[in-house]
């Protein structure tokens, strides 16, 4: 069997080498001026899907992002990576994953993919809800925290990172899964592949075309940083450590 | 933006950020962790060449068809600038087979050719540029090397020094003369297989940096190539080779070879350096009582080291770009080779002071790094052909 078409969410996020900074006033992470990348574990939804091209299991993969102009870097990354055409759902605000899971709702009744790969999360909110909702909006089965997916006979044969171990399930067409680090290690957009993803089509789409209700329904406080690490010390006897974790830090 | 408004020579594109970033990624991930090893093994890891051109990264200008990037000169910059960052020895296996070796045959070669070699060096096979001889360095045409034609093909005798990558090279460019007393006008430039009967690659000098990077003697005994293996006509190799190598002695256009090498080069000498002034271990070490970062004697230090590093990048790059646009290059080319070779030693020795006792042990990059420094001010030109190409260039504006 080989899926018709696989639709890849790919998501812009602080790149994960940058120090973050939270807004003096608390009302988010600053990001003027701060480099921006694809969320790592969207990658590795990039990479499986282009996997699953080049070993015959897939026909087609289209990269899908949601954000403002600038996600088109993001998308071309997608393309250069092996993706076939793009997917670029305009929109300036920050969506909540429900709002982002009609999104893509919407679009998977557009595009009729039998199979949808997500990263699990993404390392700026950690989430991880996406992957979930879609799959309850659309009635699809889902698999989570992917670290191995096999095709076999009409079905995904699917690996999962569970608590106790790994779990394996078979997973009946379309359907949504979620990828884990150990999933794949993606590759490197070729110099070649560079230069052939600007050539590659990508459809450019308003959300509000979508006719999608992304409201939000949560309120954002406050973002604070987390605290600073206080200096250690150091003692000279057991003695000493038993007395201070006794008497200062009362632990024991 | 207005017409008139010009981005800057290291304001970068969208391909170009896009390019940096995966280049960074594949150094710090690919190379990084072999560099210490490959320098004290002095040799290259033998992953290390395959994976080079599964990234791209030796036909970065080549064109589509033949398997290449098609991408820009400023572009085959920026990966041999990141790659140098981490390590010298293997941007300079990507930088010599790019910006010298692959132009010539992309410049020279038949479609023929093209087809047959440069679709190989684009994507399996690397090469050498075998110019040098054992008495002719800076005046390389003076060479020796001849190439004797019998029937349908020609028949080379002699040997080579120098010739950087040659223990690894698939590909040689070669330089020899079909009637030595027709002198440089008899000078032919021939592309062929490494591997072929009477070539011997000898053995590699044992050096002070680039260590990684094999430099070889490369002997030819009765080596029999066909006609085809001519790049241009013969007695045309002394105009390839110059312009490879000697803009000095030609005009603008003729010259831009020598000189996109050596605004490569010097990328390669002095971007090696630019991470290690802002972040070496001096900033944080403690004197005093205090981190010598807040004695102003070393801020000043390291803010004028900054300063020459930024003024050598804009150097580089603005020749990159000039050189790009098809505009005449070659002073400014040949200005930034000489000033980031000599920037790159500075900021080099500067970083081992800085570092104190553990900047002189091999526990820590700068030692390397200054090493490494050393062959920017000799390999592809020295500090004094550079010196006297700039000054041609001036007596002819003053003329």
């Amino acid at each position: 069997m080989s899926l018709s078409r696989v639709l890849v969410g790919v998501k812009r996020v602080v790149d994960y080498a940058v120090k973050i900074r939270v807004k003096p006033d608390g009302s988010g992470v600053d990001k003027t001026n701060v480099k921006m990348s694809m969320n790592p574990f969207c990658e590795i939804a990039v990479e499986e899907s282009v996997r699953l091209k080049e070993r015959g299991l897939a026909q087609e993969v289209v990269a899908m992002t949601i954000g403002p102009s600038q996600n088109m870097d993001t998308i071309r990354t997608a393309l250069a990576m092996g993706a076939d055409r793009g997917i670029h759902v305009v929109c300036d605000q920050d969506l909540e994953p429900l709002a982002v899971s009609k999104v893509f709702q919407a679009v998977v009744q557009k595009e009729t993919p039998q199979a949808v790969i997500l990263g699990k999360q993404a390392i700026d909110d950690d989430c991880n809800q996406t992957g979930q909702m879609l799959a309850g909006l659309l009635d699809w089965p889902q698999g989570t925290f992917l670290s191995k997916l096999e095709v076999e006979n009409d079905a995904l044969k699917v690996t999962r990172e569970v608590d106790g171990g790994l779990e394996t399930l078979n997973l009946s067409i379309p359907a949504v899964l979620t990828c884990d680090l150990r999933l794949n290690e993606p590759r490197y957009a070729s110099l070649p592949n560079i230069m052939k993803a600007k050539r590659k089509p990508v459809e450019s789409i308003p959300v509000a075309d979508l006719g999608v209700d992304i409201k939000s329904h949560l309120d954002v406080l406050r973002i604070e940083e987390t605290p600073k690490r206080q200096g250690g010390g150091k003692v000279e006897s057991v003695a000493e450590l038993v007395d201070k974790l006794k008497n200062e830090a009362g632990v024991i | 933006m207005s017409e008139s408004v010009r981005p800057a020579a290291t304001e970068w594109s969208d391909d170009e950020v896009m390019l940096r970033d995966m280049v960074k990624r594949f150094a710090a991930k690919e190379v990084a962790p072999l560099v210490s090893k490959m320098d004290k093994e002095g040799k290259m890891d033998g992953s290390m060449l395959k994976q080079l051109f599964e990234a791209g990264f030796m036909g970065v200008e080549v064109e589509d068809k033949y398997g290449g990037g098609e991408m820009s000169f400023t572009q085959t910059c920026i990966v041999v600038e990141e790659l140098s960052k981490v390590d010298a020895s293997v941007s300079l296996v990507v930088d010599i087979h790019n910006t010298l070796n692959n132009r010539v045959v992309e410049r020279w070669g038949t479609d023929s050719q093209k087809s047959k070699w440069l679709s190989q060096m684009a994507t399996t096979s690397l090469s050498s540029f075998c110019l040098s001889e054992a008495s002719s360095g800076s005046d390389a045409f003076a060479l020796k090397t001849t190439a004797k034609q019998q029937g349908d093909h020609y028949v080379l005798n002699g040997s080579k020094m120098w010739i950087s990558n040659a223990a690894e090279a698939d590909v040689f460019i070669l330089f020899a003369t079909v009637d030595e007393s027709l002198r440089h006008k008899g000078i032919t430039a021939f592309i062929l297989d490494a591997k072929q009967p009477g070539v011997h690659v000898g053995k590699k000098e044992d050096k002070l940096g680039i260590r990684a990077s094999s430099t070889c003697e490369v002997r030819f005994d009765d080596v029999k190539v066909a006609k085809d293996a001519v790049l241009g006509s013969p007695g045309e190799g002394y105009r390839i080779a110059i312009q490879a190598l000697n803009e000095g002695r030609i005009g603008a256009e003729a010259g831009m070879f020598l000189s996109m090498r050596d605004s490569q080069l010097l990328c390669s000498s002095f971007f090696s350096f630019s991470d290690q002034a802002s972040d070496s271990l001096c900033l944080h070490g403690e004197q005093f009582g205090k981190p010598i970062s807040e004695f102003q004697g070393l801020q000043f230090q390291v803010a004028e080291v900054c300063a020459e590093l930024e003024a050598a990048k804009v150097l580089v790059y603005n020749a990159a770009r000039l050189k790009d646009s098809g505009a005449p290059f070659v002073k400014e080319a040949a200005i930034a080779k000489l000033i980031s070779s000599k920037t790159s030693e500075k900021v080099a020795s500067k970083c081992v002071e800085w570092m104190g006792g553990v900047g002189f042990t091999t526990d820590y990059a700068v030692e390397k790094y200054f090493r490494d420094s050393k062959i920017g001010q000799i390999y592809e030109g020295t500090t004094n052909i550079h010196l006297q190409t700039i000054w041609k260039l001036i007596e002819k504006e003053y003329a």
